[in-house]
């Protein structure tokens, strides 16, 4: 079966229509990948903001928003995954330039940001379960938890990820392959960005409105 | 004859390669794009939170208004300065994928919000009796 395929494929002679060799798509193929996993991905948080919209009013007469959220805390947190985003675009305009020193130190940086903004967001959520204010305290607060805590898991995954890319990197330098790799991981940061936009508008700040 | 052309075009192909490693897919952002997204994000994060911190306007519905425009606008910032979107980005297949999302993305959470809400509102009102008898 298999052998009966590859005679099939050789028999097609070499720049006929059927691009069997792939040499037209360098490596095209990973970033557009990479791109279709993000937006399944953003399935995902759809989903769950979803479940958001439709829980996030249901306190079973516990807290709401307006007595749980803390907004200076979060501008800071906002703060944090905005800064990391700039600086892990440094890092790819350094590494364009082939520079790897320079791009593992803001690539560094970038980690401590990303590190900050789980840090304050676990501190978060240790305060709210010390205050009885756990997922398992109302549909609002589970789906809260569930939405927001998706999102830092991913954040925790990227900088994971990203100690990877540098040791990676200070082994083997800045090689096309580890180039992509690091526009993998771009994509994915700036991606986690764009859905706390959408968490600190729609739980954050709405919340506190409504 | 034809050695010395191959050589060089082997070279130049190796030079092209090394220089654009993910081909011609991903637009590199340049330190100026960078920043306008990074200010724009910026300005359009803090005018938000000023809003809803400082109580800019009394009714709560035209600031959940304004607060969800600005998200928007800060996500199509995000998108074209840092994510480096656009129609032409591997071959429109980005954009596609991305149209197609949003479609989905749509009508699960307006399908979700709809649905649930009516599924609420026509819920058989429970009395006291009924809720202390719960299964």
């Amino acid at each position: 079966m298999s052998s009966s395929a590859s005679n099939a494929m050789s028999n097609t002679e070499p720049g006929g229509f059927y691009d069997l060799s792939g040499s037209h798509h360098p490596e095209n193929g990973t970033m557009l990948g990479f791109w279709l996993y993000l937006m399944s991905d953003c399935l995902v948080f759809a989903v769950l903001f979803a479940m958001y919209g439709v829980l996030g009013g249901s306190y079973a007469a516990g807290p709401g928003p307006k007595e749980l959220f803390d907004l200076p805390v979060v501008a800071v947190n906002t703060s944090m995954l905005l800064l990391s985003s700039i600086t892990y675009g440094f890092a790819m305009l350094e590494m364009a330039r082939n520079r790897k020193p320079v791009t593992l130190i803001w690539l560094a940086i970038t980690g401590l940001f990303g590190a900050a903004f789980v840090g304050l967001e676990l501190n978060e959520f240790v305060h709210l379960i010390h205050e009885g204010a756990g997922p398992q305290r109302s549909a609002f607060l589970s789906s809260f938890f569930t939405l927001v805590g998706t999102h830092g898991l991913h954040v925790s995954f990227g900088i994971v990820w990203l100690i990877t890319l540098m040791v990676q990197v200070s082994r083997s330098g800045l090689t096309p392959v580890m180039q992509r790799r690091l526009n993998c991981l771009s994509l994915f940061w700036h991606f986690l960005d764009v859905v706390w936009i959408g968490v600190f508008t729609f739980v954050y700040l709405v919340g506190v409105l409504r | 004859m034809s050695q010395p052309t191959s050589a060089s075009q082997e070279t130049h192909d190796s030079r092209h390669v090394h220089s654009h490693p993910t081909g011609d897919s991903a637009g590199h952002g340049s330190f100026k794009s960078y920043m306008t997204g990074f200010i724009l994000s910026v300005i359009l994060t803090a005018i938000p939170f000023w809003l809803v911190m400082g109580k800019v306007f009394a009714n709560h519905e035209t600031t959940i208004l304004i607060v969800v425009a600005f998200a928007a606008v800060q996500i199509v910032v995000h998108m074209v300065y840092f994510l480096h979107m656009n129609t032409s980005s591997e071959g429109g297949w980005n954009m596609l994928a991305l149209i197609f999302t949003l479609v989905l993305v749509v009508i699960a959470i307006s399908g979700s919000l709809w649905v649930m809400y009516h599924m609420n509102s026509n819920m058989k009102p429970m009395s006291a009796h009924d809720m202390r008898n719960l299964p």
